[in-house]
Parts: C-alpha cells; sequence; structure tokens
C-alpha cells in the first residue's frame, strides 16, 4: 500500500503534462493566461516543498511550542488575507485576527477536549490550517456581504437613523443576512457530503489505505467542526464590522 | 419673542470640493411652517438633512433649542427632528414590522391602539396592520411611513417633497393631516414643496438658489 504513495521524481516531472495542457489552450484560445498559469505553477511547487519540509520538521521534533507557534502562524496568514480583502474597511485586520483566532482556538479547544484528535503536530496542523481556510473565506464573504447590503439597503438604514435607531438597531437586518451568508456554504457542503464529492479529509484517509467506514468517522468531525468555525467566523466579524459603516455622529459614510 | 425651537447660523455644506450650501441663516418658531422652495440642485435636500443630522454642516452652526445639535445624541435628537423621506421605503414584512419599530428602538410596547388610529387618520383601513408591505401601492406606502415617524410625535417634522409623486387625492389627504398636528400639537413643519396647496398652508417661505438664500417671504 505506502509503495502507492510515493511519487517518483519522473512521475512528478511528467505531471506537469497536465499543466502543458491547459498552456496549449490558453494559447490556441488567445486567453492571455500563459503566464498566470506558469507563475501558479511554479509557486505552487515552491510553496509546498518548502512546506513539505517545515512540517516533517515540526513532525519530527513533535514540540508543543513548535506546534503552537505552527498554529499561530496559520492564523496570523489567514487573518492577513481576509485582511487584503477587506475592501477598506476599517480595522479589518483585527476583525479578521479575532475572528479566525476565536473559531480556531473554540475549534480545536473541542476536538482535543472530546479526544477527537491528539496534540500532535501531524494531526494539529493540517485541522489547523482547514480551520484557519474555512473562517478566512467565511470572512471574506461577510465582508462582502456587508458592503453589497449596505450599499443595496442604504435607503432602508437611512429611514431607520431618521426614526432614532442607532447602529446597531439600524443594520440588525444586514447583520443577520452576513452571518447568514457567511454560514451558508459550510451548511450545504455538510448536507451534499457524500453525495456530490468526498472531501479531502476522507479521500486523504483512504489514500493513505485506512478503511472508508474508519475514514467517514473523521469526515463527519470535519463537517460538524466547520460549521462551528463558520458560524463563530461570520457572527464575530459581522458583529465588529457593521460599526465601520457609520461615523461618530451615527450617519451613514457609504 | 418666544425662543427659537431652530437656529442656522451661517451653516454650509461642502461635498468633494463642492460647495452645495453656503451662509444659510434662519429661525423656526415653535409652531411654524415653513417652505423652502427654488430649482432642483439648489440645495433644499441637503438643508434638510443637515437640520435632521443626517449630514453634518461643514461650516455654520445649527441650534436646536438653543443648543447646538452636536451637543445632543444624535439617536435623542432624531427621535425629535424627525426626517420623512421622499420615496420612504418601508422595511420587513408588514405593515406592522414598520409602526412597531419606533417602540422597538425604544425599547417599549407597540402600542397597536395608536396605530390603529394612525391608519384611520391617514384614511387606511385598519385591517392594513398585518398586510404585506409589497402590497401596498406607492400613496398607501407613504402614507405608513408618515404614521411610522409619528408613533411618537416629533417636536419637528422635516419633509423632503413628500407628496411629489403622489396623485391629488393622498395629497391632499397628507397635506390636511399635517396641518390638524401643526394646529393641535403644535408640531414645527419645514417642508420641501412645489405644490401649491403646501406653500399656501405654510407661515414662511424661503428660497434656496445655488445653495443660498435668495430672500424670505
Amino acid at each position: 500500500m505506502t509503495e502507492s504513495l510515493e511519487i517518483s521524481n519522473l512521475s512528478l516531472l511528467l505531471s506537469t503534462l497536465l499543466l502543458v495542457m491547459a498552456i496549449l489552450i490558453d494559447y490556441k484560445e488567445k486567453l492571455g493566461l500563459g503566464n498566470d498559469i506558469l507563475v501558479a505553477g511554479v509557486r505552487a511547487v515552491i510553496q509546498l516543498f518548502i512546506i513539505g519540509y517545515v512540517l516533517s520538521f515540526v513532525f519530527q521534533i513533535d514540540n508543543t511550542l513548535v506546534t503552537l507557534i505552527m498554529v499561530l502562524f496559520i492564523v496570523f496568514n489567514a487573518s492577513f488575507n481576509a485582511h487584503k480583502r477587506s475592501e477598506g474597511i476599517d480595522q479589518s485586520f483585527t476583525i479578521s485576527i479575532t475572528s479566525i483566532g476565536v473559531g480556531t482556538a473554540l475549534a480545536l479547544g473541542i476536538l482535543v477536549f472530546s479526544g477527537a484528535i491528539d496534540w500532535t503536530p501531524s494531526q494539529i496542523v493540517p485541522i489547523t490550517g482547514m480551520i484557519a481556510s474555512n473562517a478566512m473565506t467565511t470572512i471574506g464573504v461577510v465582508y462582502r456581504t456587508l458592503h453589497t447590503q449596505f450599499r443595496d439597503r442604504r435607503q432602508q438604514v437611512l429611514e431607520k437613523l431618521a426614526l432614532g435607531a442607532d447602529k446597531k438597531q439600524a443594520s440588525m437586518t444586514i447583520v443577520r443576512e452576513s452571518i447568514k451568508t457567511g454560514m451558508a456554504p459550510s451548511i450545504d457542503r455538510t448536507k451534499t457530503v457524500g453525495l456530490v464529492s468526498l472531501p479531502g479529509m476522507m479521500s486523504g484517509l483512504m489514500f493513505a489505505g485506512v478503511d472508508p467506514t474508519e475514514a467517514i468517522r473523521y469526515q463527519i468531525v470535519v463537517m460538524f467542526m466547520l460549521i462551528a468555525v463558520t458560524a463563530i467566523s461570520s457572527f464575530i466579524a459581522s458583529y465588529m464590522t457593521y460599526r465601520s459603516f457609520y461615523n461618530d455622529s451615527i450617519q451613514l459614510t457609504i | 419673542m418666544a425662543q427659537p425651537i431652530l437656529s442656522l447660523e451661517n451653516v454650509g455644506f461642502e461635498a468633494n470640493g463642492r460647495k452645495i450650501l453656503n451662509g444659510i441663516t434662519f429661525e423656526a418658531e415653535e409652531g411654524e411652517i415653513i417652505t423652502f422652495t427654488g430649482p432642483s440642485g439648489g440645495g433644499k435636500s441637503t438643508l434638510l438633512k443637515l437640520i435632521g443630522y443626517l449630514l453634518t454642516p461643514t461650516s455654520g452652526v445649527i441650534r436646536y433649542q438653543n443648543k447646538p445639535i452636536t451637543e445632543f445624541n444624535p439617536t435623542d435628537y432624531r427621535k425629535e427632528v424627525s426626517y420623512f423621506f421622499q420615496n420612504a421605503v418601508l422595511f420587513d414584512e408588514t405593515v406592522r414590522d414598520n409602526l412597531a419599530f419606533p417602540a422597538e428602538i425604544r425599547e417599549e410596547p407597540f402600542d397597536e391602539e395608536r396605530a390603529r388610529r394612525g391608519l384611520q387618520t391617514v384614511q387606511l383601513p385598519e385591517n392594513y396592520l398585518d398586510k404585506p408591505v409589497h402590497e401596498l401601492s406607492g400613496g398607501e406606502k407613504q402614507r405608513v411611513a408618515l404614521i411610522r415617524n409619528l408613533m411618537y410625535p416629533p417636536k419637528v417634522l422635516l419633509m423632503d417633497e413628500v407628496t411629489s409623486s403622489l396623485d391629488k387625492e393622498n395629497r391632499d389627504i397628507i397635506r390636511s393631516f399635517i396641518q390638524r398636528l401643526n394646529r393641535e400639537e403644535r408640531i414645527t413643519v419645514l417642508w420641501v414643496t412645489h405644490n401649491q396647496e403646501e406653500i399656501d398652508a405654510s407661515h414662511r417661505i424661503i428660497q434656496l438658489k445655488a445653495g443660498e438664500m435668495e430672500g424670505i417671504k
């Protein structure tokens, strides 16, 4: 079983044929994506090789502090990316790191406490990656939803302000909508899991030779974890963000 | 002479480097009806929004009961000086949701009796309370919105061409209701209008042109 898990350098090299196919389509259709495909390919190889060696080192030394640093590194990166996509929202880095950080801490805490996973780097690091990347996407959706909602429902917000509503009272409908939109993908994904796609966690375990009936147990935990994480991060991000659409005189700034 | 309820001193407003209002100075007595009139783009709507504290002047001072409005909590101020939009938007599902909102933000119980009476005064049937807002006509929406602004009677009502898109029947209903409120409850009314009957109903007329006051009649 383990032999089939090794990809030789030659096989890796031959797999670039897959990229060549994409480049040929680009060339024929004059899409102008050639450079992008090349850069994406090279970046993926470099980034993954580096992270492969780093993880291999982290797994070997199996040290609590180093694992924790790895977790913080992932959370920081996810927050920084969410911040970059925040479309000019005030304090978006603080908001991103709070929502991703709290979501990650709570989810990891429950998983370790329940015994679903152990505090070993080979489990903690990949799980943190899953949590943080989902939280990052969720917050991106929250920022975008708040932006469009405040723009589309501007008149409604103004009416509420004119009636004497404070920031929170004028924004509640929008805040709820944004939490809902942030959570929706993880709920949908959970509903169709197994019917449409076999998710990464489960596929990975099966690749490694784990029995499918065992692999699904991990997948169930992961799906529940992702619903919780998207709920927590979209809740925190929505409540921390709506204020930034107003000035101190409680007037809309968008 | 009584203290003015509102006074504007040299009020100006600039946006994106463009002067929209300049040197606006006048006082409004309690119980007065003042009409703002003049060509469109003259700054009338902006002036009402400034008085409603939905915008902040870039120069000059607006005082309410002798205190600069910037010293009030904006939400408390807006409960007394109520701005009514040209094409009011009803939110949520039903008429009830809208009429209950003023009570909701004050954390008080909804006075259903008052809401029913309000609907009657603007000649809407009482059972409209549970009507979905998307089933109302433009004129009906505007009348519901007016009742929404009046569930807790304000001291000053600011109205920006609120009847301009309505037919004569709806216009008359709203105008006579406003005049009655002004007479009976001494609500001060500042409105932007081109309608002759509304202009005739007012005590003073302030002409605005290119952001400046042209005259008071």
